[in-house]
């Protein structure tokens, strides 16, 4: 058995130590770690940073000043891993697709399994941090925007357990396609605000939160649902959500007694395909394909394949990879699922792009829709319309790989919010 | 001062004459090209002292309703950033003597280039850049060829810019310090007078460049009240509803230079019979 290094112990400040400490004659050249980033001023090589109103600068400093001392307070860290564990019902299972393997006739599959979280996806991993974040700086409000309300719903409940008041920023368009989200988050006590902006979605939803926060910046939190945004969003997010891969190695060396062989997750911001890969980052063995929405196609231009299709430019507070025209103007991202209806990326899947530590592809809205079904009928698990992504690709990858390898995806929600969208592409009545 | 320096030229002719100047917002090509260059051409003789030019963007996060539909307004009349400049170059053969100021968001600059930008936006005749999303800390990338190009990039201080936070924004500041008065986005509420008038205090306090003031700005009256404590105060919001509740108008440019001549009445007349001066 090869030896493998010890899962990663802290959490939050998911940094090997050595890394923490800036190497005094360290080779200019070779990267002794990806797990660094940011530097000092949020950027993975040339993306992330912070380009924000200056009347937001302030709070945003904040913020990082208020995360930086959150994180490495293990009081803070206690009661993030007591709600983990009995409020979202973490860790999540480790767990072996077996009739799904045995149709593919390659690879071994397994889900890692965080749809089965309390609120049905990921999100809350991150929103239970942040609003304990908020918290611990004395907001009294908290905003977020949402694009498939997984991130809307989350937020909500979060803010529900600890009464806060709480305003979820959603593009009419997405309050059309997720209506169950949308009654789910009344009902747990938010306001919910229908965006009539620009494209209607994801992007205008954040738009509109960040207009919201600007003008509310005294007592008000904003929890970001992905791992973009100004710094220290990006990393704040991507720690939080790294509970996801943390656990998945643990599970892994007791189940295989080895580390897997290629992850995979699907990119709408970033988060849980980052949460997945960051504690891999540094296992050179490991593999790793993050999967874009492809929607009609790359080439037909409606997609929401920001690394495939765009450029890098400057949105929402970040540089990173944006679709856009020629005289950078955003152009409207296409996906069937809205939570991966986004013309950007989080900044630092844009560096692991860029030297190459992550794969990344994509697949279309038909080979999405494929993917949910076949998953439904072979493992009884209904996976949302962003994982069924990451599953068409390993439908693609899994029958090209000799059975010793060991794939493992990320299945970061549940297709329940889904089911009225595919029933009606199906052509079914409900 | 070089001879090309209209900005501090026009604060210096504002202080001889001992008044405040008026800054007046519209973005470019709205609602059309066409219209849009009459517009602007209007606005020195109406009364403007300083012209901020919005290049249009699709995604723009600081601002309200009204500027947000200006600027898709403007791009559905097919504004670009050639255009927007073409527009500028327009305005100065007739006018060689009031400063212009773009107005906007960092993506689109970057996306013409950055360097390419500074040099065809000096050529076209503009004088300096606000961009809203480019804080001190992330400028090392952009404003050496804007400094290159004798292109003043004009800083933001808000309510919420504090005495640790304002050296960094005052440092590197040029042609003027805007302060944005209101912790809000644009066109949406108004600040009072007098959280203002200590704000300009505190901000002369660290710096000889002059302060315009805007944001919440409504009417001539809240234009004089900004003009009694400030060196400039700044319409935008309110100018470009004009524009799009008359966008039918026949004489839609003279409906908005009519607007700006009351704003700039407000604004000469509001240091009459005040002591000092
Ligand atoms: C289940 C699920 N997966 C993925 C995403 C995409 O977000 P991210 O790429 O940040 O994980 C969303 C967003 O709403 C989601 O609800």
């Amino acid at each position: 058995m090869r030896s493998i290094p010890a899962a990663t112990p802290r959490r939050f400040d998911t940094r090997p130590a050595e890394a923490k400490v800036r190497p005094a004659m360290a080779a200019p050249h070779t990267l002794n770690t990806y797990r660094a980033g940011p530097d000092e001023r949020g950027h993975f090589g040339p993306y992330g940073g912070r380009y924000v109103a200056e009347t937001l600068m302030p709070l945003i400093l904040d913020v990082e000043r208020a995360y930086e001392a959150a994180k490495r307070d293990p009081a803070f860290q206690a009661e993030f891993d007591r709600l983990a564990r009995d409020y979202i019902g973490r860790p999540s299972p480790l767990y072996f697709a077996e009739r799904l393997t045995e149709r593919f006739g390659g690879a071994k599959l397994y889900f890692k399994r965080d749809e089965l979280n309390h609120t049905g996806s990921h999100k809350i991993n991150n929103c239970l941090g942040q609003v304990l974040l908020a918290l611990r700086m004395g907001k009294k409000r908290i905003i977020a925007e949402t694009g498939a309300g997984q991130h809307g719903v989350a937020t909500a409940t979060v803010c529900a357990l600890f009464g806060l008041p709480c305003t979820i920023y959603m593009g009419e368009v997405d309050v059309e396609r997720q209506k169950p989200n949308v009654f789910r988050m009344k009902l747990l006590g938010a306001e919910v605000v229908a965006v009539g902006s620009g494209s209607r979605t994801l992007k205008d939803a954040m738009n509109e939160a960040l207009r919201a926060w600007v003008g509310q910046v005294e007592d008000t939190f904003y929890v970001i649902g992905t791992v973009a945004g100004p710094h220290p969003y990006p990393a704040m997010v991507r720690d939080f959500q790294s509970v996801i891969g943390v656990e998945a190695r643990e599970q892994m060396l007791a189940r295989e007694g080895r580390l897997p062989d290629t992850l995979v997750a699907c990119i709408g911001g970033g988060s849980n395909a980052m949460g997945l890969f960051h504690p891999f980052l540094d296992d050179s063995a490991v593999a790793m394909v993050a999967v874009e929405a492809g929607g009609h196609g790359v080439e037909t231009g409606q997609h929401a394949a920001s690394l495939a299709g765009g450029r890098p430019g400057v949105l929402h507070g970040n540089k990173t990879y944006l679709l856009q025209d020629d005289d950078g103007q955003i152009i409207e991202a296409h996906s069937i699922s809205a939570g991966l209806d986004y013309p950007g990326i989080g900044p630092e899947h844009a560096w692991l792009h860029d030297i190459g530590r992550v794969q990344y592809v994509h697949a279309t809205d038909e080979e999405a829709l494929t993917a949910f079904q076949l998953c439904s009928k072979l493992e009884g698990i209904i996976p949302a319309l962003e994982p069924a992504h990451a599953l068409a690709h390993v439908t693609k990858l899994a029958p090209t790989l000799p059975k010793d390898h060991i794939l493992l995806m990320n299945m970061c929600g549940r297709g329940d919010k889904d089911v009225f969208a595919v029933a009606e592409r199906l052509g079914v009545e409900l | 001062m070089s001879a090309r320096d209209r900005i501090a030229t026009r604060f210096a002719e504002l202080r001889d004459a001992g008044r405040a100047g008026l800054v007046t917002f519209v973005t470019a090509g709205d609602p059309t090209l066409d219209l849009s260059l009459n517009i602007v051409c209007g606005l020195p003789a109406a009364g403007a002292d300083v012209i901020e030019l919005g290049m249009p963007f699709t995604d723009p996060m600081a601002d309200g309703p009204a500027i947000q539909a200006a600027g898709l307004r403007a791009l559905a009349a097919g504004t670009t950033m050639v255009k927007t400049l073409a527009l500028v170059r327009a305005f100065r053969a007739g006018d060689n003597a009031t400063p212009i100021v773009l107005m906007g968001y960092l993506n689109p600059v970057l996306a013409y280039g950055s360097e390419r930008f500074a040099q065809d936006a000096a050529d076209a005749g503009v004088d300096g850049l606000i961009l809203v999303d480019l804080p001190p800390e992330e400028e090392e990338e952009l404003a050496p060829y804007f400094r290159a190009h004798g292109l003043k990039l004009v800083r933001l201080a808000t309510p919420t810019t504090d005495a640790v936070r304002l050296p960094t924004v005052l440092g590197g500041a040029d042609g003027f310090v805007y302060y944005v008065a209101i912790a809000g986005i644009t066109g949406t509420k108004s600040a009072a007078i007098g959280s203002i008038e200590s704000a300009v205090t505190r901000i002369k306090a660290s710096t000889d460049l002059p302060i315009a003031v805007g944001f919440g700005i409504r009417d001539a009256a809240g234009a004089a009240a900004i003009a009694r404590v400030a060196d400039a105060a700044v319409v935008g919001s309110a100018i470009v509803e004009v524009i799009a509740n008359q966008l039918d108008a026949e004489d839609l440019p003279a409906r908005v230079h009519g607007f700006v001549a009351e704003l700039a009445r407000g604004v000469r007349g509001a240091r009459i019979g005040q002591r000092g001066e």
